[in-house]
């Protein structure tokens, strides 16, 4: 690869990493400011002021908030996230088999998501301003435009409920087969996949469209290329960055948004181990699990610029 | 070639076309209009004929409809298109896609934005071949490379696996016949290939162009404006206006005995009468020695350049594009703030940049652009457009601005109904007009105008000529022109700056300048205006060939 593009890409990279460090200060300043402190939460309403100090001086918490950042920071780049105060139990390894899960569920949502809704896009702009393209536009807003609840809660009515044919409850755990799995997450996938569909679709269609007004897409068609052939050889190629960017987009949003449908579904995941200690107060976690979210989001979003760039064909293969 | 068609009569045969077309007016109904009105041509096999018109001629239209294709909403609504003996137009979608690409080519205006840039050079070349079948890969590569050696490309082996923005806009161009050439057509329709190119790459792909005619025996459409180009490469020639035909005949006859007043007008529109006047003792304004750059000071594009400007005189600046003539524009307006260098007017040192100028200095120097429907706010009307400067500078306002707005497009030619017009109502023309007074109601005393005439056809560019040069003999105003047209420079200079690379090679009063013996740039740039005659093509090409041999 040539010398522009490593640049950019480093520079990408690296911008990448500052902005997930001022989100960590944000996280942690964030929590810092909710009244109460750590051993307050521990020890409950009832405990003296002598406990309160002795749990302060043991945990750090009479540090100045800089130093305890730092110390914070540390734990995480080593890979200790702390401990949950409600259980006790090590974050870093509760975390890990529920990143697994929601990375499980956002993987397959993403597999039938992604593909749908780019083939989508492109019948769209094929059969434009006719029917099919009204159709599909329609459907897909409207996908969107239900809240994911009432989604979900359709989903299970009718695949659960009325036909039975997947499970309402989506639990997953060690010992099942792959098969199993994928049936335990049908719904909740086919969920996520409706919530996102339509935005990515219609990101899709309008790029495209952009590009079918180049006058290389004339040439296309006056060397007898037919309709669908010139979008798919000529516009689609072209139309690439912006759909990388909003498909980054919606896989950010499947990792990191799911928390409604993973509780609607009971499903053991990111969002609902953050909703369970939000209602617990238990900070740390809240901050370990934000500090991923961030972390997930700000890479996706790397990916997708980085994509962009070795999409272009002036980088890539310079002068 | 296609096997099984009629061997006898014309390769193309148009009959009676009518091109209609839905518009949507802003705030009207949307209406039916017709762009070409029961036009007939035929074309014989291995012919060239010429189309030329300005623009909504309906040039463009006709040559497309050859291969059954209107852009946009266009519409073939009447007539047969028949080629190689069969109608096209009854061969529904499947026969025009058989044809596209196949019988007939396209070579588009601009190559550079014809050409995918997502894909390699190759790749597009050989792309109709292999879609319609006639050769195999290996075949229409090897066939790609002959014909990039037969048009001078340089490196004609491996340009192919370049992509488009790795290529020069003339390469481009010759890429694209090639392109055509691949896959062996009959008919080749060429739309404006070397309009978008300066003079001296113009020649060059002319030349390559015609000779790739020549020799593969294919016939071809020509379409361009410029009656010179066409009067090299055609054996006929058929004069459109407004979608009708005005006149068609053979080449010799269009030029040098044209039988209507309209070709008459097109093939004498150069010529306007203007006496140069000598340079004064104390010029309005000078350029010391201007060193500008982009980037930080990374790409110098004007090297030392110094030029005077005469009270109510004009100074054409020449040269091609990349030469750095805008950017003196920039630099003189304070757009581009020099490095090195200054800008003296009336006696005094203006400001490096714009933001430092006082608004007297900032009136004094007005501009006018090449496309005068984005220098338009188009939600304004012509008297708002032209009322503002009035406003701004002269603080006048309610009757006091109408009035003046009045005379002032009075003295644009356009009468007082224009006032409450919107520009998107105005032809290319009108809004130039507009522009100018826009630019007159400072009373500045240079102008600058930048390619102003570029993007109009020639009869209405010429008119816009004699309006600034009547306007300058009204408010002895001077003009810095800038402009890559050589024939522009001629009928209004009184001294020109020829450029190149960003550096002025020539300079000094129109006659002088003008008259040989030449450096070799200025040289290059006279000897490649197409000149209305048949054979200058060749007899320009072969000064140049003996000229690099003995040099």
């Amino acid at each position: 690869m040539s010398s522009p593009i490593v640049k950019l890409v480093a520079q990408r990279i690296a911008l990448g990493i500052l902005l997930l460090l001022a989100v960590s200060v944000l996280i942690f300043a964030g929590t810092q400011i909710l009244p109460g402190d750590v051993a307050q939460a521990i020890l409950g309403q009832s405990a003296t002021p002598e406990s309160l100090a002795n749990l302060r001086e043991q945990l750090g918490l009479n540090q100045p908030a800089y130093i305890r950042y730092f110390h914070w920071l540390g734990g995480v780049l080593t890979g200790d996230l702390g401990t949950a105060m409600s259980s006790g139990q090590d974050i870093a390894t509760s975390i890990k088999e529920r990143l697994w899960n929601t990375l499980f569920l956002a993987f397959w949502a993403a597999i039938v998501a992604i593909p749908l809704a780019i083939t989508l896009g492109l019948i769209a702009v094929r059969y434009r301003d006719g029917w099919v393209d009204k159709l599909i536009s329609g459907v897909a807003l409207a996908s969107t435009s239900f809240p994911e609840f009432f989604i979900g809660y359709l989903l299970v009515f009718y695949f659960a409920v009325q036909h039975q044919w997947f499970p309402a409850i989506s639990t997953v755990y060690d010992g099942m087969s792959f098969g199993e799995r994928l049936q335990a997450i049908a719904l909740p996938a086919a969920a996520l996949t409706l919530v996102v569909l339509a935005h990515m679709m219609r990101m899709t269609r309008a790029a495209i469209l952009n590009v079918m007004q180049s006058a290389y897409v004339e040439t296309a068609e006056l060397k007898g290329l037919s309709a669908s052939a010139v979008i798919r050889k000529h516009a689609f190629p072209n139309a690439i960055a912006p759909i990388i960017n909003v498909v980054m987009l919606n896989l950010a949003y499947l990792v990191v948004g799911v928390v409604v449908v993973e509780v609607i579904f009971v499903y053991p995941g990111m969002g609902q181990y953050l909703v369970d200690h939000v209602t617990k107060r238990d900070v740390p976690v809240v901050q370990a699990v934000g500090l991923i979210f961030a972390a997930v989001y700000i890479t996706l979003n790397i990916v997708a610029d980085i994509a962009a760039i070795v999409a272009n064909p002036r980088l890539r293969h310079p002068k | 070639m296609v096997d099984g068609k009629a061997k006898s009569g014309p390769l193309l045969d148009i009959r009676n076309l009518r091109i209609e077309a839905t518009v949507y007016p802003p705030g009207e109904v949307p209406r039916t209009i017709t762009l070409v009105h029961d036009v007939s041509l035929t074309l014989e096999k291995g012919k060239v004929l010429g189309l030329i018109g300005e623009s909504g001629a309906g040039k463009s239209t006709i040559g497309l409809s050859s291969m059954g294709y209107g852009r946009g909403g266009v519409r073939i609504t009447g007539g047969e298109v028949i080629l190689n003996g069969r109608d096209i137009l009854k061969g529904g979608k499947e026969g025009l896609r058989k044809l596209r690409g196949r019988e007939v080519c396209y070579v588009a205006q601009s190559a550079a934005a014809a050409f995918n840039p997502a894909h390699r050079l190759m790749d597009q070349v050989v792309e109709a071949t292999l879609l319609h079948g006639t050769a195999t890969r290996a075949e229409a590569e090897k066939r790609a490379v002959a014909l990039f050696k037969k048009l001078s490309l340089p490196n004609p082996e491996t340009i192919g696996e370049r992509f488009p923005h790795q290529v020069s806009g003339g390469q481009l161009q010759r890429v694209m016949t090639a392109m055509a050439l691949c896959s062996e057509p009959d008919l080749i329709v060429f739309d404006e290939p070397t309009t978008a190119l300066d003079v001296t790459t113009q020649i060059d792909v002319l030349s390559a162009i015609k000779d790739a005619i020549r020799d593969t025996h294919v016939a071809a459409l020509y379409i361009t404006h410029d009656l010179a180009v066409v009067a090299q490469v055609s054996d006929e020639i058929m004069v459109l206006r407004h979608g009708r035909l005005v006149e068609w005949g053979g080449t010799r006859q269009i030029i040098k005995e044209p039988r209507q007043e309209y070709t008459n007008a097109l093939v004498s529109v150069h010529e306007i009468e203007h006496q140069e006047q000598q340079p004064g003792t104390t010029p309005m304004l000078s350029v010391k020695n201007v060193t500008a750059a982009y980037g930080g000071g990374h790409i110098k594009v004007l090297k030392n350049v110094s030029v005077d400007i005469f009270p109510g005189q004009t100074l054409a600046v020449v040269g091609e594009s990349g030469s750095g003539k805008s950017t003196l524009a920039r630099a003189i307006t304070g757009l581009l703030p020099p490095e090195q260098g200054s800008v003296v007017f009336d006696g005094r040192t203006l400001a490096n940049r714009l933001a430092d100028r006082s608004k007297e200095d900032l009136r004094q120097l007005q501009m006018i652009y090449q496309m005068a429907d984005v220098a338009m706010n188009p939600r304004q009307t012509v008297g708002t457009i032209i009322g503002r400067p009035l406003e701004f500078y002269f603080g006048m306002k309610g009757r006091e601005r109408d009035k003046r707005v009045a005379e002032l497009l009075d003295e644009i030619e356009m009468g007082k109904g224009f006032i409450d017009r919107y520009p998107a109502e105005l032809s290319g023309g009108q809004k130039q007009r507009v522009c100018i007074a826009r630019s007159l109601a400072a009373k500045p005393k240079l102008i600058i105008c930048d390619e102003v005439t570029s993007a109009l056809d020639p009869l209405v560019a010429h008119g816009i000529l004699k309006l600034l040069l009547n306007l300058q003999q009204i408010e002895k105003v001077a003009y810095l022109f800038i402009t890559h047209d050589l024939a522009t420079v001629k009928s209004i200079a009184d001294s020109i700056a020829v450029m190149y690379r960003g550096e002025v090679v020539r300079y000094g009063p129109k006659s002088k300048v003008l008259t040989p013996p030449f450096d070799a740039y200025t040289d290059l740039l006279l000897s490649s205006v197409p000149e209305m005659e048949i054979g200058w093509l060749e007899k320009a090409i072969k000064g140049r060939r003996m000229e690099s041999a003995g040099n």
